[in-house]
């Protein structure tokens, strides 16, 4: 047991030596860290540890994609889908298109009319997942019955709708949050149907929570004759000046299709206002519009509102236009940085929302430091006053395990909370328990009658299976907070988890290595504890 | 140098006799927790129960209670609770969850910041939907009820059925205490409590297995003594490192008790409970369980071993030493 190999000391203590300097970045200012890493070998890492929102101060909000605005998008594309392939069909209604929580039906009293009109909806439903996906899993459901033929949006169809709704929403999302300016935002999906947003450094969600707020849904639809039927006309105000217009509900060119957006002055007024530019699509479906419908106003919506309403004087093919509106300069800018942004696929509700300051955040810290030195300083203290010199060699194990338990948080990018700070300290006290275990051993062997040499042998190699036996129960703890658990306690079993495992390896190398060294020197004749 | 030895040398106590008094007393405890649960409750934290939470604290002065929480009130988003916490400018202030659900938490949020930015710094905002917090409160069931299930797992597979079954009274037994206490002291009950439950069952665990282990290590060497004695002769062995890791323990979470703020002072609180029990249930409840279900030394007469030891077992300690001679 005594005999250690020169190579296993050497690399035990350049061990402690990388470990040091991982940890030492995090204890200096972060523009002098940035200096450093610039003049290191890329494969060298040097970065400070990752803190947490509840210590450096951030906010973070979950957000959670609203299924029935997701669903009332789908049943109006549906709609105009329909609608369509009925004009196309030449189909005869007897009573339009009616809109259904979950899907439209399309009113038809003629038997021949209906059975026409059901195969050919037929072909509006698609595998989930695009045309060329496994699985037998529709879009639509259709079914004819004595009204008509009905059309519903199957579960998976709206499963995967918000799904989709999430990813577009966090590109959207990108743009707009990073046009605030704000650095290492994280944005990612989380769940099936959820938004996981944190920003470093912010205190107020309430302008975030506008941004996000806003769904920026453009439409262009076109302003209702006096003579259309009522259940194809919605009434709309304007987004300036009151009053209220009657617009058609179809949706003649979506807002999706926008690809750009610029603030401009108008050339002939000299006001601010929107030049867009649409795709493909979108530049076929306008000018197809506007071709068929000079001389009728065209109404520009958004979220709702109408934003102007201009005569279309001429078909335009180019793909190009402009919103005016009698925009300040920095309405017109707004509103081009929100149309370039995209506009949210769907609604998005805040479902939880923790935000902490800076200062509360230092405070966490300090607190935090205060802790882990007054009770590593009264285990230290304890440890020396109980074993004497052996608790030294216990102390200087412990003062390697706290190294690399930062060194492993830093090389893990694992991200250091308050409970996780809370987890240190637990260890600390937890740690000395496997070298109590051995310490122990070495007594009761040393009274038995063994010799010294015999008594430590004995000590560490009976010791080892009850400490790693108690240490697996505690890891099994540590593993299933991980898993059950969420934001900052997630942070304590990580600090928890990764002190077991090195708490193991310290306790039972390190102090080996010591008592051996110490042995060999100073020869003792009796067990000093 | 004297060395500090807070546990006497070669203790006999003879702790199964307490038998007759520990059992009765942990179970009236335990029985005491469970009526507390259900009739008094817990204080559940906006982690489970949902709603709001802000930390404020006055920009200048003291922070007036009444008056926040009479303005609160005039917002109309229900009851209010305003709490002083740290030094006399720092006030929690807590709303339930708002109808509305989770638009109406948003809502609620910007009210309070209207009514009070002027006077007041926001040093945190909390706020859990109905959504989250029911999912909360199921996945720390659910992780209290895995934790369990994984511990009887291992126990199933590393001790004999008696030890196992003394070792899972002992850890419910530590649970229902950790329960009890939170009723009794109404200490918030959220997320890092979980935490610190799971953390309880762990430690509880691992002082049972240090006794469990050195009672299997006594049974094989000395077959001739009754149950009792062979457990309190284990138990007073292990008593010194049993009262120095549970000192240790303390010590660092005395630390975080007094200086770790107050985010995180009911998990210390919690925690420091904790061990006392954990450590007062591996001596006095699983323990005696294995006289209870009869355990004998001689049921572990199955593996022959080539050279069986004596009560004498210094001579095989003697022998050890001629052959281990550096």
């Amino acid at each position: 047991m005594l005999r250690f190999a020169r190579w296993k000391l050497a690399s035990v203590l350049a061990l402690v030596a990388a470990a040091v300097l991982l940890v030492v970045p995090s204890f200096l200012p972060a523009d002098a860290v940035d200096v450093m890493a610039a003049r290191l070998p890329a494969f060298m890492p040097l970065r400070q540890i990752v803190l947490g929102l509840d210590l450096q101060g951030g906010a973070y909000m979950l957000m959670q994609v609203d299924e029935s605005s997701v669903v009332k998008t789908q049943v109006e594309a549906l709609r105009d889908d329909v609608r369509q392939k009925m004009r196309d069909g030449k189909i005869a209604l007897s009573g339009g298109i009616a809109a259904e929580p979950r899907g439209v039906l399309v009113r038809i009293a003629d038997q021949g009319e209906r059975d026409r009109a059901y195969s050919l909806l037929q072909t509006l439903s698609q595998p989930i997942g695009g045309p060329l996906a496994a699985g037998n899993m529709r879009t639509l459901e259709v079914a004819e019955s004595g009204e008509g033929v009905r059309l519903t949006l199957t579960d998976g169809a709206v499963t995967e709708a918000v799904r989709h709704a999430v990813t577009q929403s966090i590109e959207v999302l990108n743009r707009r949050i990073n046009a605030m300016g704000t650095k290492e935002t994280v944005i990612e999906r989380q769940g099936a149907n959820r938004v996981l947003i944190e920003v470093p450094g912010l205190q107020d969600t309430t302008k975030l929570k506008e941004i996000i707020g806003q769904t920026a849904k453009l439409d262009f639809q076109l302003v209702a004759d006096p003579g259309t039927p009522p259940n194809e006309v919605e009434t709309l105000p304007m987004q300036k000046g009151g009053g209220t217009l009657q617009v058609e509900k179809r949706i003649m060119v979506d807002g999706a299709d926008l690809i750009d957006a610029q603030q401009s002055f108008d050339q002939q007024t000299g006001e601010p206002d929107v030049t867009f530019r649409f795709n493909l699509r979108g530049a076929q479906r306008f000018g197809q519009v506007t071709s068929e419908n000079v001389g009728r106003p065209f109404a520009i919506v958004l979220d709702g509102r109408v934003i102007s309403a201009p005569v279309i004087r001429s078909p335009i093919t180019g793909g190009t236009g402009q919103i005016t509106g009698n925009f300040t300069l920095d309405e017109a800018n707004s509103l081009a940085i929100l149309l370039r942004a995209g506009a949210l696929p769907a609604k998005l509700t805040v479902v939880e929302e923790r935000t902490v300051g800076p200062g509360l955040g230092q405070d966490s810290i300090d607190a935090g430091k205060r802790a882990a030195y007054v009770g590593g300083l009264l285990v230290v203290a304890y440890m020396i006053a109980t074993y004497g010199i052996f608790g030294v060699f216990a102390d200087l194990a412990l003062a390697v395990h706290i190294l690399f338990i930062f060194a492993s948080m830093v090389l893990l990018g694992a991200t250091l909370t308050l409970p996780g700070i809370a987890g240190i300290v637990f260890t600390i006290g937890m740690a000395v328990d496997s070298n109590v275990l051995i310490y122990e051993r070495i007594r009761e062997e040393a009274h038995l009658g063994r010799s010294v040499i015999s008594a430590l042998d004995a000590g560490f190699r009976r010791a080892f299976a009850t400490i790693v036996d108690s240490n697996v129960t505690m890891f099994v703890a540590a593993l299933i907070l991980y898993l059950f658990g969420s934001g900052a306690v997630r942070g304590f079993a990580v600090s928890l988890g990764l002190g077991i495992i090195t708490s193991i390896v310290t306790a039972v190398t390190m102090t080996r290595m010591m008592i051996a060294l110490w042995y060999r020197r100073a020869r003792p004749s009796r067990i000093p504890i | 140098m004297k060395l500090l030895r807070l546990a006497p040398e070669n203790t006999k106590f003879g702790f199964m006799r307490f038998r007759r008094v520990s059992y009765p007393l942990s179970a009236t405890l335990s029985i005491i927790s469970v009526c507390m649960f259900l009739f008094v409750g817990m204080n559940f934290g906006i982690d489970f129960a949902g709603g709001t939470q802000v930390d404020m604290r006055a920009k200048s002065g003291a922070a007036n209670v009444a008056d926040i929480r009479g303005r609160a009130e005039s917002l109309g988003l229900g009851p209010v609770e305003v709490q002083q916490i740290g030094g006399e400018s720092d006030v929690l202030l807590r709303l339930n969850v708002q109808p509305g659900g989770d638009a109406g938490n948003a809502a609620a949020i910007a009210k309070l910041r209207e009514t009070f930015s002027s006077d007041y710094e926001f040093r945190s905002v909390d706020s859990v939907g109905p959504t989250v917090s029911a999912e909360l409160v199921q996945s720390g069931t659910l992780g209290v009820v895995v934790a369990i299930i994984a511990v009887l797992t291992y126990l199933w597979f590393r001790f004999e059925w008696q030890f196992a079954v003394g070792a899972i009274i002992g850890t419910m037994h530590d649970l229902l205490l950790t329960v009890g206490f939170f009723c009794v002291t109404q200490l918030e009950f959220n997320q890092t409590s979980i935490a610190a439950i799971l953390t309880i069952v762990g430690y509880s665990l691992n002082e049972t297995v240090v006794v469990l282990d050195r009672i299997r290590e006594v049974m094989r060497k000395y077959k001739r003594l009754t149950t009792a004695e062979i457990i309190d002769m284990s138990v007073n062995a292990v008593l010194p490192r049993t009262i120095m890791t549970a000192t240790t323990v303390f010590l660092a979470l005395l630390a975080l008790f007094f200086l770790g703020g107050h985010v995180i002072r009911s998990f210390s609180a919690a925690m420091i409970w904790g061990i006392f029990v954990a450590t007062y249930s591996s001596i006095f409840i699983c323990s005696p369980m294995l006289i209870y279900l009869g355990v004998r030394a001689d049921a572990f007469d199955r593996i022959r071993e080539p050279s069986p030891e004596t009560a004498a077992g210094g001579a095989q300690a003697r022998a050890d030493n001629a052959k281990a001679r550096v």
